[in-house]
C-alpha cells in the first residue's frame, strides 16, 4: 500500500528522482490512433464492399475505444511508469484482427466469428485490467512457480479427454465456447521456467560434468536439470499426443531461450538444438501428419501438379502474391479461397493480400516492437526472475509469430498456431492480453526506481554474475 | 545475463528479418509466377467479375453476360448460338475460349491495355477495364441464309466481300450452342463430353478449320494459271486434249463424268467441268507456275488470321506429272478450306486481286469509343486483270447455261463453279458437293459477294455433278441476302 501511495504522490508532484518520463499521455494518444486506425479499417471494408460505412462502425469504435480507455486508466492507476508502447500495440493488433475477421465474415455469412472474437477480446482486456490492478509486484509469481507448472500440465492434459477437432486434440468445449487450454499453459510455463531458472541458474551454470572433455559442453547435474527436463518432456509428450506441433515447437524454443539467458551455456544449448533437430527430422519422417506438412513446405504446388487442386498453403501463397506491394485494399481480396482456418491460422494471408507487403511489414514490425519492448524491460530489470519472465513472455510472442507467419508464408513447415491478437481464437486473445499485462507490470517495475527494495541485492548478484562471466 | 538477453534479442531480430525477407520474396519476387499459376482462381474471379464485352453483328449484340451471383459471377450467353458459333467460338469458365472469343479476349475481358484511358500507364494494381465490344464484318442476312440453307447437313459456307476481304458469312454445320459451355456447373463437363464424343463433331469449324479436296472448283485456279502462263490464249480455241487422258508416266486413265470433252475449248471444258482438259492443262503449265498461282490465291499459307487462325489450304509442290495432273483438278494433295475457296471466287470477282479476309471491323471500349479498326490490308495480285475478266466470263457461263444454274439470280450477274470432290480410300466416300460463286447486283459497280459452299454427304449419285444441286441454292440464298441490302448498311 505504501508503494502505491508513493507512486501516486509522485504522479502529482514533480519528481526529481524519477529517471524516466512516464509517458502516459503518449500512451493515450497512441491508443486513440490505434482505435481510429481500427475503425478506419472497419469502414474501409464496408465502403469497398457495399459503398457505405458499416452500420456498426460507431458501436465498434466506441466499444474498442472504451475497452482501450479502461485498460489505459488501469495502467495509469497501477503501473504509471509502464512502457507506453505496449498497450497501444495490443489495442492496434487486436483491433486490426477484429477488422480482418469481420471482413472474412462477409464471405461466410453463416459462420460469423467477429462477434465472438469481440466478446473474447473484452474478456482479454478484463483479464489485462485484473492483472494490472491485482498483481502489484511480479515477483509474487515466483512463489507460485510449482502451482503454475501443475496448472499448466493439467491444462495441457485436459483436451485429451475431449474429442479431437480437425486432427488436433487441443480444444475443450464448455457451454458452446471452445477453449484451447494450451494457450494459457504458455504463460504459466513461462512463469515456471523463469522462476525455476532464476533460482537454480548458478547451479546450472557452474556445476556438472564435462561431456567429451570439452569445457563448453558441460552438462549440469541431473539433480538440477532433472525436474525441468522432465516437465519439458512431459509437456512436449502431451503435445505430440495432441498433435499440436506448433505449441510443442514454441515450448521448446522458450525452454532453450530461457536456459541460454539464465546460464549462458552455449555448449549444451547447441547440444539441445542438435537433439531437437534429430527429433524434428525423425518426427518429420515417421509421423505421417508432420511428414505431409514437411512435404507441403518443400513442394507447395505438388498437389496442383498432381491435378488435385491447390492445398491451403498454395492458396495462402496465392493470397500473399495477389497482395503485391500495396495490396488489393481491405475487403477486395479473395483470401477466403484458403477455406478452412482462413480466419485463424491463415489470417495473415488476408492481411498480406489486402494490405500488401507494406501492411504485412507494418504488422511484423508491430510485433517486433512489442518483443523489443519486452526485452528492453528485461534488460532494465534487476531481479533475475523478472528478467527471465520478461524475456520469456517476449520470446513467446516472437516465436509464435515466427512459427505461424513463417508457416503460412512458406518459410518453414506449417504448424497450426494462432497469430497473436490477429487470429480468431478466444483463448489466444485472452492469453495475449495476459502477456501484455505481465509485460506492463514488469516494464513498470523496470522503469521506476521506486518500490524495488531489493534492488541493491539484485544488483550485487548481477555484479557477481558479470564478474564471474568476465573471469571465465 | 545482460549479454545473453542481448543475444536472444538479436536472435529474435533475425527471425523478424527472415519473415520480412520471405514476405518480400513471395509478395514481390515470386508473385508473378504465383499469380499465373493455373490453380489460382483469382484471375478467373477477376475475369468473370465483370460482364464480358459483346460481339456485334450488324450493330446487334449476339452475345451477352448473365449475372449468376456466384464467385465466378458473369457467364456468357449467346443469341442464335449455333448459327454464330463458328464465329464466336465459346467463352467457358472451364474450358477457356476459342475463335473470336479467344482472339479478341483482351478486348472482351478488359485486359487489353488499349482499353485503358491511359494506355501507357501501367498501374501497380492489376485493374481491369470494362470489357470492350467487337464489331464484326458479318452480314446477318447472309449468315442466316447460309445457316438455314445448310439446315443441319454437314458442311460449311464462307462468304466474303471481294473488294475488301470482309467476311460476310461463316457457317459450319452441324453446330452447337456455345452457351452450354459458359458456366462452371456440373452440366458443363457433361456437355463438353457429349459434344466431343459426337461423331458429327459439332465443335469443328468446318468453314475455316477443315480442309476439303476442292475438286472441280479448283479448276478456277488451274484456268487462271493456264491463261496467265499463256498456255491457253483463246477461250474458244480447241485444246489438244485426249479423252480419256492417260496420266503421264502411269497406266491410269482419267475420264470425265460426261462426254464430249475431247479437244474441247477452255470455255466448254470449264462449263462442263472436263477433268481431262484441266489435268492436261495443269501439266502443261508446270508445277512451278501452278504453285505460284495457287499460293497467290492463298494456298500454302499457314499464317492466315481472321483474326483467329485458318487452317492451311495446300497445293503440293513436290509432285510428279501424274500427281500434278490430279492436283490441278483439285484432287491428290490439293485441299482447301471453304474460306479459301471463297477467296478464289473473290479474286476472280475483284479483277484478280486477293484481299486478305477479316472478320473484325472495329473494336470499341464499353463507352463506344474506337480502340482499333481493321486497317486496309495490302492486296495480292493472283492473276492478270485480263485473266480475271476472262474467268468471270467463264464462271458466268457456268451459271447461265452450265452446271451452276441453281445459283442464278434474276437481275444480277452471277458467276460460279461447281465441284464434286471424291475422297476416302479408293474414292469410296460420299463425295463432297462444292459450289463457289460471286454475284454483282444490277446496279452495283462491282461484285458484292463471293461465296463458297461445301456440303458433305451430298445425296447425289457419285459421278453426277452434284455441286450444282446441293450447294448452289445455298450460295444463291447467301448472295441474294447480300445483294438485297447494300453491305455498307449491314455489318457495321
Amino acid at each position: 500500500m505504501t508503494k502505491a501511495g508513493t507512486t501516486l504522490v509522485a504522479a502529482d508532484a514533480p519528481a526529481p528522482a524519477a529517471p524516466l518520463p512516464r509517458r502516459r499521455g503518449i500512451e493515450l494518444a497512441l491508443i486513440v490512433v490505434a482505435v481510429l486506425l481500427s475503425v478506419y479499417g472497419y469502414c474501409a471494408v464496408g465502403l469497398a464492399r457495399h459503398g457505405t460505412v458499416p452500420p456498426g462502425a460507431a458501436g465498434y469504435g466506441a466499444g474498442l475505444g472504451v475497452l482501450a480507455l479502461v485498460a489505459h486508466l488501469a495502467v495509469r492507476l497501477r503501473a504509471p511508469c509502464a512502457d507506453p508502447l505496449l498497450l497501444p500495440i495490443g489495442v492496434l493488433l487486436n483491433g486490426l484482427g477484429l477488422v480482418l475477421i469481420y471482413r472474412l465474415d462477409l464471405e461466410t455469412p453463416d459462420d460469423l466469428a467477429a462477434p465472438t472474437q469481440l466478446v473474447w477480446s473484452t474478456l482479454g482486456v478484463a483479464l489485462f485490467i485484473m492483472v494490472v490492478l491485482m498483481l502489484r509486484d511480479h515477483r509474487v509469481l515466483q512463489r507460485y512457480a510449482y502451482v503454475c507448472v501443475v496448472a499448466a500440465l493439467v491444462l495441457l492434459t485436459l483436451p485429451i479427454f475431449f474429442p479431437s477437432v480437425n486432427g488436433a486434440r487441443i480444444w475443450i468445449r464448455i457451454a458452446g465456447f471452445s477453449i484451447q487450454p494450451g494457450e494459457f499453459a504458455k504463460v504459466l510455463l513461462a512463469v515456471f521456467f523463469a522462476a525455476y531458472l532464476a533460482a537454480n541458474r548458478n547451479a546450472l551454470a557452474y556445476t556438472g560434468r564435462r561431456v567429451l572433455g570439452v569445457e563448453r559442453l558441460q552438462l549440469p547435474t541431473g539433480r538440477v536439470l532433472g525436474p525441468i527436463v522432465a516437465i519439458w518432456l512431459l509437456s512436449v509428450g502431451v503435445l505430440i499426443l495432441e498433435r499440436d506441433l506448433g505449441t510443442s515447437l514454441l515450448f521448446f524454443g522458450l525452454f532453450v531461450v530461457l536456459l541460454y539467458v539464465a546460464t549462458g551455456r552455449t555448449g549444451w544449448i547447441a547440444l539441445g538444438l542438435l537433439l531437437a533437430a534429430v527429433g524434428a527430422v525423425a518426427v518429420g519422417q515417421l509421423e505421417p501428419h508432420v511428414h505431409s506438412r514437411v512435404e507441403d513446405w518443400q513442394h507447395p504446388f505438388a498437389s496442383i501438379e498432381a491435378g488435385e487442386g491447390p492445398n491451403q498453403l498454395s492458396q495462402s501463397l496465392f493470397a500473399f502474391a495477389a497482395g503485391g506491394m500495396s495490396g488489393t485494399g481491405l475487403g477486395l481480396g479473395h483470401s477466403i479461397l484458403i477455406g478452412f482456418a482462413a480466419k485463424s491460422d491463415f489470417i495473415l494471408a488476408t492481411a498480406g493480400e489486402e494490405l500488401g507487403l507494406a501492411g504485412l511489414s507494418a504488422i511484423f514490425l508491430l510485433y517486433g516492437l512489442l518483443v523489443e519492448r519486452g526485452y528492453r524491460a528485461g534488460l532494465a530489470l534487476r531481479d533475475p526472475f523478472g528478467r527471465l519472465l520478461a524475456v520469456g513472455l517476449a520470446s513467446i510472442v516472437a516465436l509464435q509469430v515466427f512459427v505461424i507467419a513463417g508457416g503460412v508464408t512458406g518459410l518453414i513447415p506449417l504448424t497450426g498456431m494462432a497469430m497473436p491478437f490477429l487470429a480468431q481464437g478466444g483463448s489466444s486473445v485472452v492469453t495475449n492480453w495476459a502477456i501484455v499485462a505481465l509485460l506492463i507490470r514488469v516494464s513498470d517495475k523496470a522503469r521506476s526506481r521506486f518500490g524495488v527494495p531489493k534492488d541493491e541485492e539484485a544488483a550485487v548478484a548481477e555484479g557477481h554474475d558479470d564478474r564471474a562471466e568476465a573471469s571465465r | 545475463m545482460t549479454r545473453h538477453i542481448r543475444h536472444a534479442a538479436f536472435f529474435c531480430a533475425l527471425l523478424l528479418a527472415a519473415l520480412l525477407v520471405n514476405a518480400a520474396r513471395i509478395q514481390v519476387v515470386e508473385a508473378p509466377s504465383y499469380d499465373d499459376n493455373i490453380a489460382n482462381r483469382r484471375t478467373s474471379i477477376s475475369r468473370y467479375g465483370q460482364p464480358r464485352g459483346d460481339i456485334l453483328v450488324g450493330g446487334e449484340p449476339i452475345t451477352g453476360s448473365h449475372d449468376t451471383g456466384e464467385p465466378l459471377r458473369y457467364e456468357r450467353t449467346y443469341t442464335n448460338g449455333p448459327m454464330y458459333a463458328p464465329v464466336t467460338g465459346y467463352a467457358s469458365q472451364v474450358y477457356g475460349t476459342t475463335l473470336l472469343e479467344h482472339a479478341e479476349d483482351g478486348v472482351l475481358s478488359g485486359t487489353d491495355p488499349l482499353l485503358s484511358p491511359f494506355p501507357l500507364w501501367k498501374g501497380t494494381a492489376r485493374d481491369r477495364n470494362p470489357g470492350g465490344d467487337v464489331l464484326t464484318t458479318l452480314h446477318p442476312g447472309a449468315q442466316e441464309a447460309a445457316y438455314e440453307g445448310l439446315d443441319g447437313r454437314k458442311g460449311a459456307v464462307a462468304a466474303v466481300e471481294p473488294a475488301t476481304g470482309r467476311i460476310l458469312a461463316l457457317v459450319s454445320a452441324p453446330s452447337y450452342d456455345p452457351s452450354v459451355l459458359s458456366g462452371n456447373g456440373s452440366a458443363v463437363p457433361r456437355s463438353w463430353k457429349s459434344l466431343n464424343r459426337d461423331p458429327d463433331r459439332p465443335m469443328l469449324n468446318r468453314a475455316v478449320r477443315k480442309t476439303y479436296p476442292p475438286g472441280s472448283t479448283f479448276k478456277v485456279v488451274t484456268a487462271a494459271a493456264a491463261l496467265d502462263a499463256g498456255v491457253v490464249e483463246d477461250l474458244d480455241k480447241p485444246t489438244d486434249s485426249p479423252d480419256p487422258y492417260r496420266l503421264p508416266g502411269t497406266r491410269t486413265s482419267l475420264t470425265n463424268a460426261g462426254g464430249g470433252c475431247r479437244d474441247v475449248s477452255l470455255r466448254k471444258a470449264f462449263e462442263w467441268s472436263c477433268n481431262t482438259v484441266f489435268a492436261k492443262l495443269g501439266t502443261k503449265v508446270g508445277v512451278e507456275r501452278m504453285a505460284a498461282t495457287a499460293e497467290a490465291f492463298g494456298f500454302n499459307d499457314a499464317d492466315v488470321r481472321i483474326p483467329f487462325s485458318v487452317s492451311e489450304s495446300t497445293f503440293d509442290t513436290k509432285v510428279d506429272r501424274a500427281q500434278l495432273a490430279l492436283s490441278s483438278i483439285g484432287q491428290y494433295n490439293t485441299r482447301a478450306t471453304p474460306l479459301q475457296m471463297a477467296m478464289v471466287a473473290a479474286a476472280v470477282a475483284n479483277g484478280g486481286k486477293v484481299r486478305p479476309p477479316y472478320l473484325v471491323e472495329r473494336t470499341t471500349r464499353a463507352s463506344g469509343a474506337t480502340v482499333s479498326t481493321a486497317g486496309s490490308r495490302p492486296a495480292r495480285q493472283a492473276m492478270h486483270p485480263s485473266t480475271a475478266v476472262l474467268l468471270k466470263e467463264l464462271m458466268v457461263d457456268v451459271v447461265r447455261e452450265g452446271t451452276g444454274s441453281g445459283a442464278w439470280i434474276p437481275g444480277a450477274t452471277v458467276g460460279g463453279k461447281t465441284g464434286t470432290a471424291q475422297h476416302g480410300l479408293g474414292n469410296s466416300g460420299t463425295p463432297y458437293a462444292w459450289f463457289v460463286s460471286w454475284a454483282q447486283g444490277g446496279r452495283d459497280l462491282e461484285p458484292k459477294v463471293a461465296v463458297a459452299v461445301v456440303v458433305e454427304d451430298a445425296d447425289a449419285d457419285r459421278g453426277e455433278i452434284s455441286g450444282g444441286g446441293d450447294a448452289a441454292p445455298i450460295a444463291r440464298a447467301v448472295m441474294e441476302a447480300v445483294l438485297k441490302k447494300s453491305p455498307s448498311d449491314g455489318g457495321r
